[in-house]
C-alpha cells in the first residue's frame, strides 16, 4: 500500500494526540486533581494548537547537536583560560549575580513544568510543558557547567546553592519562583510561561547574554546562543497558553487579567537586579536599562498587548509606574548594594567618571539631579577613609522582599511606604503594585520568609552580621566587599601583568 | 617524540562548588554529572505553602514514606545529565531511523501473517497508552520527588516513554499507510477489549498513587519490566514464525533502553532498600503487591497473543530473582 505523505502537523497529531484517554477505572478529577480549583474553565482541550509539533525523535536530534557544539566550546574555553579573556574583572560580578540569582530559577522552572506537564488535562499542553521541563534542566545544568570554570578562579560562585536559599537579596528571585510554584498549574503557566518567558525574557535572559557578548565572555554567550531556540519555543508556548485560556471561556478573562497584573509587577521587581547589572556592572555596556525597557516592554510589550486586546486583556496594571521607575530603579538598587557590600555575594564599586557621564547621557532626567551627587559624596567619603556602610538591617517589602529603598512615583526624594493589616499584623510594601498583590492573597504572602525578620527572630545563625554571614557560607573578605582590593582583583592584575611580560 | 605546546598556566583556586566539595573533599575535581546534579534542588526556607497541597512544601521529604538520610545517595550509574542523556538517545534514535527506512523500503511489513498483523494492532500498538501512563508517572515523580539525583533521571525516563510511545505509533502508521486507522483500532482495544482491561485498570490506579516512591516502584521497577518483557520478549519471539522479524527490528530501541534503564532503577532501589529495614520492608511490600498485579494484568494479553498465559510465569520468576538481588524480601 502506498503510504500517504504526512505533514508535520498531522504526523505530530497522530504520534501524540491520541495517546491519552478518558480514564474510567479512576475518575478524571482524581487523575487531574489540580486543574479546577483556580476557577479556569476549559471546555475543549483539543482546541489547543500545538505550537511546536515536536516529536521526541526530533527533540533528541536537535538538542544533542546543540549540546555537542556547546560543550566543545566550553572545553576549549576552559583549556584556554577563557575566564581571563573578559573585558575586566568587574564583569565577573555580573555572572555571579546570574549563577546565584537566575540559574536556581531555571531549576525551579524545570520542576514547575514537570508539575504542569503532569497536571494539565490536555495532552498537547502537557507534552509541551514536559519538553520545557527538560529544556529548563538543560539551562540550569549548562549554566552551572559554563560558570564552573569561573568558579575555579574567582570568588562569589562557590556557594550559589547554599546562598540562594538564605541570602537576603536572593530571596527576591527565590520568592518570585516559590510564588509561581505554589500556585495552581494555570497560574504557573501564565506566571512563568507568559509573563516571564514571553513578556519579560528579553529583559532578563537577553541582557545577561548580550552583556556576555559585549564583554568577551565566550562561554556564556555561546550558552546564550545555544539556548535561543529553546527560549523561542518557550515564548511560543507562553503566548499559546494565554490565547487558549482566553478563547476557552469568557469567565477566564478576569482571572487571567489578575495574574497578568500580578506577574508583570512581580517580574518587574525581580528585573531590578538586571537593571543594575546593565547600568553598573558591565564594564562594556550594551544599552541602558531605560533603553531596554523602552524597546522590550514599551514597544514590544505594547504591540503584544494591542494584539491581545481582542480578547479583552489590557496592559498590566501599573505598567505606567514601571515605565516611570525605569528612570530610577538601577540607581536605587546599586545604591542599596553599595551600602550593604559587606553582606553581598559579589563586589561593588562606585561608577568612574566615564561611567557617570554615560549614565548622565542615558538618564538625562534623573542621573545628574538625584544620583550623581550621591555617588560623588560617597567618593569623597571613600577618599577620607570613611567609606559608607549601612549597618542597620533594612525594612523589606513583604511581597517583593526588596529593601524599602524605592521612591514615590513622581517624587524621587521620598521613600514610598504602603502597608496593610491582616489578622492583626501590619505588613509593609514598597509600592502600590506590591500592596495589591498582598491584598489579593494575604494568606499566601503573610507566610513570606523575610530575611530581615528571620535574622531578628534568630533563625539565621546569630544576632550579629558576622554570624549571619557565616550562616550564608560567605567567605568574608573574598566574596563580599568592594572590587578594589579583593582577591579577584589581585588575581586579575597578576594575570594581566604576566600577560604583558609575555607580550614583552 | 612528543609535541609540547607552551601555554600560560594559571593555578585554580578551587576545584568545584562548596556543596560538592563538602561531599567529596575540597581537593578533588567534580564531574559534570556531579556539578549538574548534586544539591541542585532547593532545600530550605521556602516562602509559601502550595495552594494545591498546603500540607507539604513544594519540595518535601514527607511526600514518601521512604526515608533517606541523604537523597543524593540515589545516584544514577549512567551519570546522565541533560547533554549526555540527549546524545545517548539521539544515537539510539538514529538506529531507529535506519531501521524504519530499511523496513519500509523493502515493504517488510507486508510479510506479516494476517492474524499476526491483527495481534500487532490490538496488542502491541496499545502499548503506546501504557507508555503514556508511564510518561505521566515518571513526570509526576520528577514533580513530587526529592533531590535532583532521582528526579532528573525520572524526567529523562518520562521522555523516553513518550519517545517509545511514538515509535510504536510509527509502527502503526507504517502498517496502515499513515491513515492512523490502526492507532484508532488499538485505542478501541485499549479502552474496550477484555484482554486489555486489567492492564488499563492497573495503569489508571498507578496514576493516583500519592507516595512518589511507591509510584516509582510500581512504574519503573515493576510495570516497565513486566510489560516490556511481555511485549518485546514473549510476544516478539512468538512473532518470529509469523513474519514478525521487522517488528523486532523496529522495537530494538526498547530492548536497548530496558537494559540501560534497569541499571539505573536497580541502583536506586538497591540503595534505598539498603538504607534501613523500614525502607526495605516498605519497598518490598510495594514491589510484591505491584508485581502480582502486573503479572495478573499481563496474563490476558499473553493468552490473547500466544494462546495461554503460562509464559508469564517466567517473567515473574526472573523479576523475583532480580528483586531478591536488590535486597528486597518478597
Amino acid at each position: 500500500m502506498a503510504a500517504k505523505k504526512l505533514g508535520l502537523k498531522q504526523r505530530y497529531a497522530l504520534m501524540t494526540r491520541g495517546l491519552d484517554w478518558e480514564t474510567t477505572y479512576q475518575p478524571m478529577d482524581e487523575v487531574f486533581p489540580f486543574d479546577k480549583f483556580e476557577g479556569i474553565k476549559i471546555t475543549d482541550w483539543s482546541k489547543w494548537e500545538d505550537p511546536f509539533r515536536l516529536t521526541m525523535d526530533n527533540y533528541w536530534k536537535f538538542q544533542a547537536e546543540k549540546e555537542r557544539k556547546l560543550y566543545a566550546v566550553l572545553d576549549s574555553f576552559a583549556q584556554n583560560n577563557g575566564q581571563m579573556g573578559v573585558s575586566d574583572a568587574k564583569y565577573v560580578n555580573a555572572i555571579k549575580l546570574f549563577l546565584t540569582g537566575v540559574s536556581p530559577l531555571e531549576y525551579q522552572a524545570h520542576r514547575g513544568f514537570a508539575h504542569a506537564g503532569r497536571h494539565l488535562r490536555g495532552v498537547g499542553p502537557r507534552v509541551a510543558a514536559q519538553m520545557q521541563s527538560l529544556d529548563e534542566l538543560r539551562h540550569v545544568q549548562t549554566q552551572v557547567h559554563t560558570i564552573s570554570q569561573y568558579n575555579k578562579y574567582f570568588d562569589g560562585f562557590a556557594e550559589f546553592r547554599h546562598m540562594h536559599d538564605r541570602v537576603w537579596y536572593l530571596s527576591v528571585p527565590k520568592s518570585f519562583f516559590d510564588d509561581a510554584r505554589s500556585a495552581g498549574p494555570f497560574e504557573y503557566m501564565v506566571a512563568i510561561g507568559f509573563a516571564f518567558e514571553y513578556v519579560l525574557t528579553n529583559l532578563l535572559f537577553v541582557p545577561f547574554m548580550s552583556g556576555a557578548a559585549y564583554n568577551g565572555d565566550m562561554a556564556t554567550v555561546t550558552f546564550g546562543f545555544s539556548a535561543q531556540s529553546d527560549e523561542s519555543r518557550h515564548m511560543t508556548l507562553g503566548i499559546e497558553v494565554i490565547k487558549f485560556l482566553l478563547e476557552q471561556h469568557p469567565d477566564n478573562l478576569p482571572i487571567v487579567q489578575k495574574w497578568v497584573d500580578k506577574w508583570f509587577w512581580r517580574g518587574h521587581r525581580v528585573l531590578g537586579l538586571v537593571a543594575m547589572m546593565m547600568d553598573y556592572m558591565l564594564p562594556k555596556k550594551v544599552m541602558s536599562w531605560k533603553e531596554a525597557w523602552e524597546i522590550y516592554f514599551t514597544e514590544a510589550g505594547g504591540a503584544l498587548f494591542q494584539d491581545l486586546e481582542r480578547y479583552g486583556l489590557r496592559v498590566p496594571k501599573y505598567a505606567d509606574v514601571a515605565t516611570a521607575e525605569a528612570e530610577h530603579m538601577s540607581h536605587q538598587n546599586w545604591s542599596i548594594f553599595y551600602q550593604y557590600t559587606h553582606a553581598a555575594g559579589f563586589h561593588t564599586w562606585l561608577p568612574s567618571d566615564e561611567e557617570m557621564d554615560w549614565l548622565s547621557e542615558k538618564y538625562p532626567n534623573t542621573f545628574d539631579k538625584y544620583y550623581r551627587p550621591r555617588y560623588e559624596m560617597w567618593r569623597e567619603m571613600e577618599k577620607d577613609g570613611k567609606r559608607f556602610y549601612n549597618n542597620a538591617l533594612p525594612q523589606l517589602c513583604t511581597t517583593c522582599q526588596i529593601p524599602m529603598g524605592y521612591t514615590e512615583p513622581g517624587d524621587p526624594t521620598t521613600i514610598a511606604f504602603r502597608s496593610s493589616e491582616y489578622k492583626g499584623d501590619r505588613y509593609h510594601f514598597c509600592s502600590d503594585g506590591c500592596k495589591d498583590i498582598f491584598d489579593n492573597e494575604p494568606e499566601k504572602f503573610s507566610q513570606s520568609w523575610l530575611p530581615v525578620h528571620q535574622i531578628f527572630q534568630g533563625n539565621c545563625g546569630g544576632a550579629t552580621v558576622p554570624d549571619v554571614l557565616a550562616w550564608y557560607n560567605m567567605n568574608v573578605g573574598a566574596d563580599n566587599m568592594d572590587q578594589a582590593g579583593s582577591p579577584d582583583q589581585k588575581i586579575w592584575d597578576a594575570w594581566k601583568t604576566k600577560q604583558e611580560k609575555v607580550a614583552g | 617524540m612528543t609535541v609540547e605546546l607552551r601555554t600560560m598556566s594559571l593555578e585554580p583556586r578551587r576545584h568545584t562548588f562548596g556543596h560538592i566539595a563538602r561531599r567529596k573533599g575540597a581537593d578533588v575535581p567534580a564531574s559534570r554529572y556531579e556539578e549538574g546534579t548534586l544539591d541542585l534542588q532547593a532545600t530550605d526556607n521556602f516562602h509559601y505553602k502550595p495552594l494545591w497541597e498546603p500540607e507539604y512544601w513544594v519540595y518535601d521529604t514527607r511526600k514518601t514514606a521512604v526515608v533517606m538520610k541523604d537523597w543524593y545517595d540515589l545516584k544514577d550509574p549512567r551519570q546522565y545529565y541533560y547533554a549526555t542523556y540527549n546524545i545517548a538517545r539521539a544515537n539510539m534514535q538514529q538506529a531507529v531511523e535506519r531501521t524504519f527506512s530499511f523496513v519500509e523500503k523493502r515493504a517488510m511489513l507486508d510479510g506479516l501473517d494476517a492474524d499476526w498483523r491483527e495481534k500487532i494492532i490490538d496488542t502491541l500498538l496499545p502499548m503506546r497508552h501504557v507508555a503514556w501512563g508511564a510518561n505521566m508517572n515518571m513526570t509526576n515523580i520528577c514533580d513530587r520527588g526529592y533531590g535532583t539525583a532521582v528526579t532528573a533521571p525520572s524526567q529523562f525516563a518520562a521522555m523516553d516513554h513518550l519517545g517509545m510511545a511514538q515509535i510504536i505509533s510509527r509502527i502503526g502508521l507504517a502498517l496502515d499507510g499513515n491513515s492512523g486507522e490502526s492507532l484508532d483500532t488499538a485505542k478501541t482495544a485499549w479502552m474496550d477489549a477484555p484482554h486489555w482491561q486489567d492492564m488499563r485498570h492497573m495503569v489508571e490506579d498507578t496514576l493516583v498513587v500519592k507516595d512518589w516512591f511507591e509510584q516509582y516502584v510500581a512504574q519503573a521497577l515493576v510495570i516497565d519490566a513486566v510489560t516490556h518483557a511481555f511485549a518485546f520478549d514473549i510476544m516478539d519471539s512468538a512473532g518470529q514464525t509469523k513474519g514478525g522479524a521487522p517488528i523486532s527490528m523496529m522495537t530494538e530501541f526498547m530492548v536497548e533502553w530496558r537494559a540501560e534503564q534497569t541499571r539505573w532503577v536497580d541502583a536506586v532501589i538497591k540503595t534505598a532498600a539498603a538504607e534501613s529495614d523500614a525502607n526495605r520492608a516498605l519497598i518490598s511490600g510495594w514491589a510484591k503487591g505491584w508485581l502480582s498485579r502486573a503479572v495478573d494484568a499481563v496474563k490476558p494479553l499473553c493468552a490473547h497473543v500466544v494462546g495461554d498465559a503460562s509464559a508469564v510465569s517466567s517473567i515473574e520468576a526472573e523479576l523475583s530473582a532480580r528483586f531478591a538481588k536488590l535486597g528486597l524480601a518478597l
